[in-house]
């Protein structure tokens, strides 16, 4: 099973680990709760260096994230970011990814660590045809999201990195330290001075992006530099070290998809109500699927349910009509952390998709009675 | 620390056994409770249902995940821990002091197969 650059650190805090996306990954350090919390509240740390990246770059860097990318990125400003999804032909869902404008002709590419392999050979399969530079960077760099309310002032301060200047979805880069200043030195502020080209190592990316519905960055570096900003960032005491169970709780929450659960091969972005990121006047591999799935009306929608009591409704469990008959399934359901209350994103048939329909979920021996309501069950606070 | 309270019988997945006459009171020990974390919700079957040693009778759930709870032995429940439904964090508080069904005994024999502290440590040490 493959590490992250922090899983000495992980055992050092006494983290629960657990197998996820091939690597070892802490789950937990206290509790899921209190590590929510701290995320809806004041500020959490969370490894994420599982995630993959690619740089693409050349003559037709943007020219070829056009034709695999579902938003559109064409002349926007640098340091912009984009959510998207790669396509089947099919509109099924290869993986939804973050895609990064770094440069004119140079895209930095962030994809679900589950689906790396596959992503890196679905893209190297388009390529033919395209002047572009692929570099896959995962092993290159490690990965943290700070992120909560007092994440700007924690990154500032404890990091020393300036990131009040970041909107939302924005990026810049911070060139490799030079090697004077020894590899594992956090680039500060005052270091940056001039434009040093990386050598040898990556640079460090900082963005106001995340996956917890808060205000919050993510760092992008190499893993010695990871290593380093970890430790101060525990050190400091202002950030509280949080694991993947609370990763999933408050994404979840906020209605945002994992890739498996809410999107699939199977699951197309119309079904998952995420038309809004996929720009049908443009073209890319899988537009023409999903323009006439739109327009027909998916057969399954991605809904909200809300249940009367505690039973908490997980993945996978069937969703029934009151009458009993099968509609659908759970995606992803809890019991909500920041609302306290027991709910669920299932996919089920569409006339079943209205707000209001009551619907069952059968949990074990029983059912128990829901609602369609919103898939957002707690608002987003971002900073925008 | 986990506990392990003397006196009482335990099953290989984790539920204790208090017996009281012809009744046992069945919970989950405090190891069970240590290895799942906050407890978020407890499915307890109803009054006057049959449970069945070896089946499944409700579960007891975490925030990440849901694990079934078997019963160490059969009979019919008398009574359910009413408290757990509001406040089924009370297991993690104490495990032992906080039972979640009452049953009348079908087969005190049944009993027999179930393990006493000292064992029941060692198979949580294996």
């Amino acid at each position: 099973m493959k590490q992250t650059c922090l899983h000495a650190e992980h055992l050092k805090l006494g983290a629960q680990m657990s197998p996820f996306a091939g690597f070892d990954m802490p789950i937990q350090y206290t509790n899921i709760t209190d590590e929510h919390n701290a995320v809806r509240q004041a500020c959490g740390v969370f490894d994420v260096s599982h995630m993959g990246e690619v740089r693409i770059t050349g003559a037709d860097a943007e020219r070829f994230v056009q034709h695999i990318f579902t938003n559109d990125v064409a002349g926007a400003p640098i340091g912009k970011i984009f959510y998207g999804m790669m396509l089947y032909p099919d509109g099924g869902c290869v993986d939804d990814l973050l895609v990064y404008k770094m440069g004119e002709q140079d895209f930095f590419l962030v994809i679900n660590a589950a689906n790396i392999d596959k992503d890196v050979a679905w893209m190297q399969q388009q390529r033919e045809g395209f002047d572009i530079n692929f570099d896959h960077q995962s092993d290159a760099y490690g990965q943290l999201a700070i992120q909560g309310p007092e994440a700007e002032s924690v990154v500032e301060q404890v990091l020393g990195i300036a990131c009040a200047d970041l909107k939302f979805y924005e990026a810049k880069e911070l060139p490799a330290p030079a090697p004077a200043q020894g590899r594992g030195d956090l680039p500060g502020c005052e270091q940056v001075k001039t434009s040093i080209p990386p050598q040898g190592g990556v640079g460090l990316i900082i963005s106001r992006t995340g996956y917890t519905g808060e205000d919050g960055f993510e760092i992008y570096a190499a893993p010695d530099v990871i290593v380093q900003a970890w430790q101060k960032l525990i050190a400091s005491g202002r950030c509280k070290p949080c694991g993947l169970g609370c990763r999933d709780t408050l994404r979840f929450e906020v209605g945002l998809p994992l890739y498996g659960d809410e999107l699939s091969p199977t699951i197309t972005p119309v079904m998952a109500g995420l038309a809004m990121f996929c720009k049908l006047d443009k073209d890319f591999i899988g537009r023409d699927a999903l323009a006439r799935q739109k327009a027909e009306g998916p057969a399954t929608k991605l809904v909200g349910i809300e249940l009367e009591g505690k039973a908490i409704p997980r993945h996978g469990y069937t969703v029934l009509t009151p009458d009993g008959s099968t509609v659908g399934e759970v995606t992803t359901g809890y019991h909500a952390i920041s609302v306290d209350k027991s709910v669920c994103m299932a996919l089920v048939r569409s006339e079943c998709a209205a707000l209001g329909t009551p619907l069952l979920i059968q949990i074990r021996k029983k059912t128990f009675p829901g609602t369609v309501v919103r898939k957002r069950f707690y608002d987003k606070h971002y900073k925008k | 620390m986990a506990k392990f309270e003397e006196g009482l019988r335990y099953s290989e997945s984790h539920e204790y056994v208090r017996l009281d006459g012809d009744y046992a009171y069945v919970g989950i020990s405090d190891y069970a409770q240590h290895a799942l974390g906050n407890i978020v919700y407890v499915d307890m079957p109803e009054v006057d249902d049959e449970v069945t040693a070896g089946e499944e009778f409700g579960a007891v759930e975490s925030v990440k995940a849901a694990s079934d709870l078997i019963a160490p032995v059969s009979g019919t429940v008398v009574e359910v821990n009413e408290a757990l439904e509001d406040q089924p964090e009370l297991i993690n508080q104490d495990a032992f002091a906080t039972w979640i069904i009452k049953v009348q005994l079908a087969d005190p024999s049944e009993l027999d197969a179930l393990m006493d502290a000292k064992a029941y440590e060692a198979h949580c040490a294996e």
